[in-house]
């Protein structure tokens, strides 16, 4: 593991870091409005560290705090975070190896920023390194940061007095802008972008994302892909 | 929130992450099927980025907010570095709000 963090640049570090602290602040949010919605304080623990997916979390517990059913919880939850199984796949090259208990916690930290910032490194060694490194700090911060917002409590303000809810798509931003690097690919997440926005107000949440898979029809005009079949 | 609701999204959710990665120990996928993946978690990643910008609770997420990510992605095509980029990104939302834009 040593050399996970050797492996990682400077630039990488310095994002991870700050990623860090934006992500802490936010978790910290979590569990003070679990806890001051009147949830016990272990039930944002536990949920943090075993579904650690920031907007599964808000969502199935503000379903719960607005009195729907758990059932509705776990579906919304589910819908949201469907979006990693093809993020999975994504990085399936930086989890491979080691032992089961290794694979199962590279799989456990397959998140947005995770993905984001593997998918932008080509060395597959770089790769895995940039994704460890970013998963282990973020699980570490996150969960951290939920304890205390949940032992806090109340105490804890609206983060979105800090602009925080800003910060994550500006921080998804940096990262994925720059390896928009064709103009095919720019078209797909062009196209997948607008698709997701305009279907926003027709299906329910985390579907508009998914439909964003529309986009790729862009480079499949072109691409490999279908060209084989003929 | 029941302890069974828990463990079902956490387990649900897992499957999803542990899929990806399992089907590639079964499968030798070809070069353009990676490259494809990449193609559409970037995709997806876009995706995610315009929504959690524009939307919130299934309306429009307010001006602040908009303003904040809008300055963030100027700041991103003029190759700022990434302290700055999130930074201006917060603190552009959050003054527009002490201001009273929503």
């Amino acid at each position: 593991m040593r050399s996970v963090w050797r492996t990682v640049e400077r630039k990488h570090a310095r994002a991870i870091a700050l990623l860090c602290v934006a992500d802490a602040l936010v978790a910290m949010s979590f569990g003070a409005i679990a806890v001051g919605g009147g949830l016990q304080p272990w039930i944002p623990i536990v949920l943090s560290l075993l579904v650690f997916a920031g907007g599964a979390q808000f969502a199935a517990v503000g379903t719960v705090l607005s009195g729907g059913s758990a059932t509705a919880a776990v579906a919304t939850g589910l819908l949201l975070n469907a979006r990693l199984l093809p993020f999975s796949f994504s990085v399936a090259d930086a989890i491979k190896g080691g032992s089961p208990l290794r694979q199962a916690f590279g799989a456990q930290i397959v998140t947005d920023e995770t993905v984001a910032m593997a998918i932008t490194e080509r060395d597959r060694e770089r790769r895995a390194a940039v994704f460890w490194a970013c998963g282990i700090s973020l699980f570490i911060c996150w969960n951290l940061g939920v304890a205390v917002g949940a032992a806090a409590g109340s105490w804890i303000g609206d983060t979105d007095a800090l602009g925080l809810d800003a910060a994550f798509p500006a921080v998804l931003a940096a990262i994925v802008l720059p390896a928009l690097n064709s103009t095919r690919l720019r078209l797909s997440a062009g196209i997948g972008s607008a698709v997701a926005v305009l279907s926003t107000p027709f299906l329910a949440a985390g579907l508009p994302v998914l439909a964003s898979l529309t986009g790729l029809i862009a480079l499949a005009r072109q691409g490999k892909v279908l060209d084989r079949g003929r | 929130m029941p302890i069974a609701a828990i463990f079902a999204l956490a387990a649900g959710t897992f499957a999803f992450r542990r899929a990806g990665p399992l089907l590639a120990d079964h499968y030798q996928f070809s070069e353009s099927a990676q490259a494809w993946m990449t193609s559409a978690a970037t995709t997806l990643l876009a995706a995610l980025i315009a929504t959690s910008t524009l939307v919130q609770d299934g309306a429009f997420a307010g001006w602040a907010r908009f303003a904040g990510v809008g300055l963030a992605v100027v700041l991103v095509l003029a190759k700022a570095p990434f302290p700055l980029v999130v930074i201006a990104a917060a603190g552009t939302t959050a003054v527009l709000r002490q201001f009273g834009v929503a």
